[in-house]
């Protein structure tokens, strides 16, 4: 195929840790379209322990899906050839635990803090972060380097033309710990120094001889200035040439992709930014897995993400249930919920994680989970996505009384969009389930769209945009994203039932006017493609981004959901007495017709049996 | 598009397994056995010595010297053993007058004095590590000098979660049928060394006299999530284990909650009262999943091993077990397997087997993710 002919057909490839996701895409008529997606267990680990064994399992699903020959003698069969084969292959990998990074810093909130967030930018997992300021003695920052196997350390540290001596000092420790690889026993620890320039020279001298040393740009040059470009590249660039190398079928997988293999977060993070900056909007990304959970954001045009580890919806289910507390899982559910019987039927889940809620009851128990899981890792973001802290700042009259820390960048009423990922979102049985559980967990404020990816596959699109970022849009738009509508939600709170918003509505020729007081959910139909102009003047207590009290018009976009008007206040605070609580969200769920008729109450049966 | 869901393998139950066990050291080491040693469950297969661990003294500070003079003042070089508390540097400043030393925080070797820092790490005692057979067996493979590869055969039980390490011992019963709760009543003094084989839920009094009476492990069919908790210190958040030290392993061989063991488990662990065995609550459920599992070695058996599980599928006939509410720990008989998507009752569209319940005959639909095989 010619270089310049646009490509007709790619199969892409995203080796989770448990399942390789196939992928079709096929230009037709002028348009990329998704034609199938398939998949089969990866086989990174022992008995196989091979990957590509997976990616072939997942595309012979494609193959028999779509009736078209992809693999001949084991390979994928490129340039298409007639209707066989694809002009391009491209992958992700998050298999065998992902890209796992260990953080060195000086000052936690300062250096060190800007590295975390480079490795986080490059799609990895960071298993701790080391600092001056950590609370913890030299033998046990050793000790803890030892123990962790990082697949690669991060070292910053120091301003350009700043302190040198305890960068040095960092390095010496490293050098000390002389920490394994996770992967390959033969092969050195690769090491990023990205700290200040001066002190390159005496932590190559430390570190050269027990590691593979490599020296970037200082990701802090100076306190004011955060850059974090070379880090992130270079992580990614050693993630290919040491991590990938090393892990098993991975190097033959290298050998078929048309474009270098992505850790699946930074896919995912590459293509939230690009919808970020191609409308120019503030977004929140979030992927909740079984695992761990991925919060993505770009306020400003300044991208940042987390990883919460441990706050999944299977594997780590547990975790949420001991970190959120059963009170505040308990608190989403109309019942008095038995709470032996509930801790109980988490952990089951947590052992046997395919499962699949079966009854209403089981199902509201997940979705209470989630809400849980995601608020918590919204709140891991919201204390990392922040202005660089250590830089003088005027102090307004606000700083003065609230909080001496940096300012987050996560601001609730700028946010434009959230696009949701994983399971309980993208495959909740009623749309509605997934904006509402979306809603609950970020409290979004103002005028805000939401939307969920259809069968997670951001990742996909995201290296794609690296060969294609035409035939990446057209698929995220027209077969990934799903609109789920638009929430108009003003912040401020005020006692149930007062006045709190008047919504003017021009959907499809008509006019609608709707009171809402506090305390309520409404839902407008306003169905996918159509957009509606809408004025809303919030009571003086409430505000939806002009000030308090004030007017917006805005135009709200539709989706599968429509157009939702949550009153319930910001900050969102439930009602502290149970029978009130339960009787607020059995009356929301029934407003959004969020779960079948009768779920609350089939709920408080099976509860009592 | 539709997800997919397929069934969930089960774990393996079998009084006929052949069952290799690799025992590998962290690094190369010495290995004690050859192949064809018949060893036991106890015995030392392979040593090595980690580093030791590191610790630091910055001897510019201590000795208000510049980083640079450091090397000037110390009294052992690179490579030098010291003992804790022993003086390494020291300095003297105006005729003597200003003396100040620097000590040793622990016994060891130098290991760096930097110029740049002022810092002279001592690293400590070698850190011996020792591997034992785990099993009673034959040594079947050396794989250079890390590497032991231990055979046997006898009866296998997987369970679900874990908890604590390796343990070996005699296996004693304490219940009479798989459903009996495992209380603290069950235990008594007896029990020091042994494999104690419950039946339905453990209580954590009974956990706790099992510590007491310092038994080898406990195998149950299941615990209340938040007796575990107290049993471990904390809440367990993710199914990671074998590192804790309750003071007793633990092997659930079906989860939380009322759930008796099931029948074969059960049946084949009694069958087996005063036998040998080794227990290994280590779980990790994940990729790469490892169950917690008890083995009984049969020695100078012979036969031909039953064949892995993995090659049984599931079909109408099959016996299932229910993972999942409203049937969780329901034993069921496969009827009919639908090709189509079916809606269940919380709206969403799965793949399905109908199953008729042992206890009650009736024939009910469930997700196929919600079935496990049990495997012959």
């Amino acid at each position: 195929m010619a270089d310049d002919q646009p490509l007709r057909s790619v199969l892409a490839t995203d080796c989770g840790s448990t399942t390789t996701k196939a992928i079709l895409i096929e230009l037709v008529d002028g348009e990329y379209r998704l034609r199938v997606r398939g998949e089969a267990p990866t086989t990174v680990e022992a008995p196989y322990e091979d990957v590509t064994a997976g990616v072939l399992n997942a595309v012979r699903e494609v193959e028999e899906l779509s009736g078209r020959t992809l693999l001949r003698e084991g390979e994928i069969i490129r340039p298409q050839q007639g209707a066989e084969g694809v002009d391009a292959y491209v992958s992700t990998s998050s298999a065998g635990g992902g890209l796992q990074v260990m953080v060195v810093g000086l000052v936690r909130s300062m250096t060190a803090e800007s590295a975390q967030r480079a490795a986080l930018g490059a799609g990895a997992i960071v298993m701790d972060v080391l600092a001056l300021d950590d609370g913890r003695r030299d033998y046990e920052r050793i000790e803890r380097m030892r123990e962790l196997r990082p697949d690669m350390i991060l070292i910053s540290g120091g301003v350009d033309g700043g302190e040198t001596r305890k960068v040095v000092e960092m390095a010496e420790l490293v050098a000390a710990a002389n920490p394994r690889a996770r992967l390959g026993a033969s092969y050195e620890l690769p090491v990023i120094f990205a700290g200040n320039v001066e002190a390159r020279e005496l932590v190559s001298h430390v570190l050269e001889r027990t590691t593979a040393l490599t020296v970037v740009d200082n990701l802090r040059p100076t306190m004011e200035r955060e850059r974090l470009g070379p880090a992130r590249a270079e992580i990614q660039e050693l993630f290919l040439q040491h991590v990938m190398a090393q892990a098993p079928g991975y190097p033959t997988l290298m050998g078929w992709t048309d474009a270098d293999i992505m850790p699946t977060p930074a896919a995912v993070g590459s293509l939230i930014e690009a919808v970020a900056g191609r409308e120019g909007i503030n977004v929140v990304g979030v992927d909740i897995g079984g695992a761990t959970t991925d919060v993505f954001s770009v306020f400003g045009g300044t991208f940042n993400r987390t990883v919460s580890a441990n706050l999944g919806m299977s594997y780590s289910i547990s975790n949420v249930l001991a970190e959120a507390g059963l009170d505040n899982i308990l608190r989403w559910l109309t019942t008095h919920s038995d709470p032996r019987r509930l801790g109980n039927d988490i952990r089951n889940k947590m052992i046997r994680p395919t499962t699949i809620p079966q009854t209403l009851v089981d199902l509201t128990v997940e979705h209470a989970a989630a809400r849980e899981a995601l608020r918590l890792a919204f709140e891991q973001h919201k204390l990392l996505a922040t202005e660089l802290k250590g830089v003088q700042r005027q102090r307004d009259i606000a700083d003065a009384f609230g909080a001496a820390g940096a300012q987050s960048l996560v601001d609730m009423m700028a946010l434009d969009l959230i696009v949701g990922s994983g399971g309980v979102l993208s495959h909740a049985p009623r749309r509605t389930q997934a904006a509402l559980m979306m809603i609950d967990a970020f409290e979004p404020q103002g005028v805000t769209r939401l939307a969920v990816d259809s069968i997670f596959m951001m990742p996909q699109l995201g290296v794609l945009a690296t060969i294609s970022e035409e035939a990446a849009t057209q698929v995220f738009y027209r077969d990934c994203l799903i609109p789920l509508g638009t929430c108009i939600a003003p912040a401020g709170t005020a006692s149930p039932g007062t006045p709190c918003v008047r919504v003017n509505a021009r959907i499809g020729g008509d006019d609608i006017a709707l009171d809402v007081p506090a305390g309520e959910m409404r839902l407008l139909a306003l169905d996918e493609g159509q957009v509606a102009e809408v004025r809303i003047d919030p009571t003086r207590r409430f505000d939806v981004g002009a000030g308090r009290g004030r007017s917006v018009s805005a135009r709200a976009t539709g989706g599968v959901v429509g157009l939702i008007i949550d009153t319930r206040g910001r900050p969102l605070a439930l009602p502290s007495d149970a029978e009130e609580r339960a009787a607020a969200i059995r009356r929301w769920h029934e407003a959004l017709g969020a779960y079948p008729d009768g779920a609350d109450e089939a709920g408080a049966e099976a509860v009592a049996s | 598009m539709r997800a997919t869901h397929g069934y969930t393998p089960g774990l393996r139950v079998t009084e006929r397994a052949l069952i290799r066990r690799m025992r590998r050291l962290p690094l190369p080491g010495r290995i004690h056995v050859q192949v064809g040693d018949q060893v036991t469950a106890e015995q030392l297969v392979a040593s090595t010595e980690l580093p030791g661990n590191v610790a630091n003294v910055n001897v510019a500070h201590e000795l208000s010297v510049t980083p640079e003079d450091v090397p000037g003042v110390m009294l052992f070089d690179e490579g030098d053993r010291v003992e804790a508390r022993e003086i390494i540097a020291e300095s003297r400043a105006f005729w003597g007058l200003f003396h100040s030393i620097a000590r040793a925080p622990i016994s060891g070797t130098i290991e760096t004095v930097s110029e740049v820092t002022g810092q002279v790490l001592v690293r400590g005692e070698p850190i011996s590590v020792e591997i034992d057979a785990y099993i009673d067996g034959t040594v079947v493979a050396v794989e250079g000098t890390e590497t032991v590869v231990i055979e046997t055969r006898g009866a296998l039980a997987q369970g679900i979660l874990g908890v604590g390490g390796e343990a070996h011992g005699a296996i004693k019963v304490l219940c009479d049928s798989p459903d009996e709760l495992c209380h603290v009543g069950l235990i008594a003094e007896e029990c020091a060394g042994c494999i104690l084989v419950g039946g339905g839920r453990v209580t954590l009094d009974a956990l706790r006299a099992a510590v007491d009476a310092r038994a080898a492990a406990v195998i149950t069919g299941a615990i209340d999530d938040v007796d575990l908790d107290d049993f471990l210190g904390y809440a367990l958040g993710v199914a990671i284990t074998g590192q804790e030290a309750p003071g007793t392993s633990l092997v659930l061989t079906e989860g939380f909650g009322d759930t008796p063991m099931r029948r074969r488990t059960f049946e084949l662990l009694a069958a087996r009262d005063g036998r040998r065995a080794s227990v290994n609550g280590a779980t990790q459920i994940r990729a790469g999943v490892i169950r917690p599992e008890v083995i009984v070695p049969e020695p100078g058996a012979t036969w031909d091993a039953d064949t892995e599980a993995e090659a049984a599928g599931l079909g109408v006939g099959s016996d299932v077990r229910l993972i999942r509410q409203p049937y969780f720990g329901r034993l069921a008989e496969v009827v009919e397997l639908p090709e189509r998507l079916e809606t269940i009752p919380t709206e969403a569209e799965v793949r399905v087997a109908r199953v008729r319940l042992e206890d009650t005959g009736e024939v009910v639909t469930v997700p196929r993710a919600n079935l496990e095989i049990i495997e012959q």
